[in-house]
């Protein structure tokens, strides 16, 4: 589903990314790891298309990341820390005019069908501005997957959320698990990343360090495996 | 899909400023504003006073246009919301079509509203043509708003991009300035030379259509986070 291949970015004199190469099979729930500036979210940014690789191969269901970015776009949820929200719109307006961009039709049902899947239906009308970031947060998920999207891609999904935020986002991506959507997540959060990742990868110094299946929400196994990687603890596994 | 998906972006920006009137309201004010100082300044009943009033309309056109493109791209940082659209399977050439159209329409509000407002107040007995006057108004906003909202989308990158779009603006858009400000001086003051204010309308129209088509296409590569 994701490959890539070799991929560096660099950004003014500094190397971010120092030949990255993965390959992600449709339907895995990926959790990447990493230290603060190991590259985790620039991976990401790449592969949403908001950062050029310089160089190196990203194709996504057979399609070069280059030559086809409007069609790998369109199979494409995107869901970073920012909410990528309108303020001053409601709900509603903000799905309406996302489902515009995605070239969406009879768009209704669907809009009103995600709003009450986040719990917001008596805030439909209500503008974004007046929402606590939990609130926003939920309406954020329903942007990101308003267009059915084939691979979701999560950045830091979790940070600042309360409890029942936390559930209704895992439920989503449990859904998504479901209709076999591949998944990324950004996370330094090793309880919810063991909750919902079946695969893991650990990102050092704009590399991948380590790279395995996480089974049974095994989150001793990652914690160890982190701490070997990137605490460099011998004596860890 | 291009035009599909400009039009929803011109259409959402637009509805904000109906919800929000941020930035129309301060055009319009800094407008009024500009024509009460002048009429105040200048004796509107002193004939020679007329000449200024060409200039004055492209000073209306120039200043409260920066305020508006200063924001097109700026208000987009809020939230990251330039980074949706970004992921969106959006033909970064629609992103600025959409752009483009809001910030025309914007302008070409304030023009309606503030070019009467100071014909009104400097006494001023139109005569010319209107259809060409509104045609030289017209496509100088157009080109002046091309270039405009390329370059307002090149400088919301940087800290300072309310300082930096006049500096980087002003040098790309001084052709179509000086050939509207001639079309309309001949036009308004000297009617009898109506056949050289259609040669700066060429000049415009031509310097237009290769600002317009240059910044359609290019406009992908100032996309980028």
């Amino acid at each position: 589903m994701i490959k890539i291949d070799n991929l560096i970015k660099r950004v003014g004199d500094k190397v971010i990314l120092k030949g990255v190469s993965l390959n992600i099979t449709k339907g895995e729930t990926v959790g990447i790891l990493g230290p603060n500036g190991a590259g985790k979210s620039t991976l990401l940014k790449v592969i949403a298309t908001l950062l050029k690789p310089t160089s190196g191969e990203v194709t996504i269901d057979g399609l070069d990341l280059k030559k086809d970015p409007i069609k790998i776009k369109s199979k494409l949820g995107y869901l970073p820390h920012a909410s990528l929200l309108y303020d001053h719109f409601t709900p509603y307006e903000n799905l309406k005019f996302f489902s515009k961009v995605y070239y969406l039709d009879n768009v209704e049902e669907r809009i009103h069908k995600l709003i009450d899947d986040v719990g917001l239906r008596l805030f439909t009308h209500e503008p974004v501005k007046s929402f606590s970031r939990g609130m926003v947060q939920r309406i954020a998920i329903a942007r990101s997957i308003i267009h059915d999207p084939e691979i979701l891609l999560l950045d830091e999904p979790h940070t600042g959320l309360d409890q029942q935020a936390i559930g209704i986002l895992n439920n989503v991506v449990a859904k998504l698990q479901e209709r076999d959507v591949t998944t990324l997540i950004v996370t330094h959060d090793f309880l919810q990343a063991a909750k919902v990742c079946d695969r893991i990868v650990i990102v050092r110094n704009g590399r991948i360090a380590d790279d395995f299946l996480l089974e049974g929400q095994d989150i001793n196994l990652l914690q160890k495996r982190y701490q070997s990687v990137v605490e460099g603890d011998s004596n860890a596994i | 899909m291009l035009f599909k998906g400009a039009m929803a972006l011109a259409w959402k920006d637009l509805y904000t400023e109906w919800k929000t009137k941020q930035t129309i309201s301060t055009m319009l004010i800094f407008a009024g504003l500009v024509v009460i100082v002048f009429s105040f300044a200048f004796d509107p009943m002193n004939t020679t006073v007329k000449a200024i009033i060409p200039g004055l309309i492209w000073v209306i056109i120039v200043f409260a246009g920066l305020l508006g493109l200063n924001r097109s791209f700026t208000s987009e940082g809020k939230n990251d919301t330039i980074h949706a659209l970004i992921v969106a399977p959006l033909d970064p050439s629609s992103i600025y079509l959409g752009k483009f159209i809001s910030n025309l329409v914007m302008i070409l509000i304030v023009e309606i509203i503030s070019i009467p407002f100071l014909f009104i107040l400097f006494d001023f007995k139109f005569h010319a043509n209107l259809l060409y006057f509104i045609l030289t108004i017209f496509i100088g906003t157009f080109g002046f708003v091309s270039a405009g909202t390329f370059l307002a989308a090149l400088s919301s990158n940087s800290r300072s991009s309310e300082m930096l779009l006049p500096i980087i603006l002003f040098p790309i858009s001084t052709p179509i300035l000086i050939g509207a400000v001639q079309a309309t001086k001949i036009q308004l003051i000297s009617p009898d030379k109506f056949a050289s204010a259609i040669s700066w309308m060429q000049l415009i129209t031509a310097y237009d259509l290769i600002i317009f088509v240059a910044c359609f296409i290019l406009y992908e590569y100032v996309q980028e986070v």
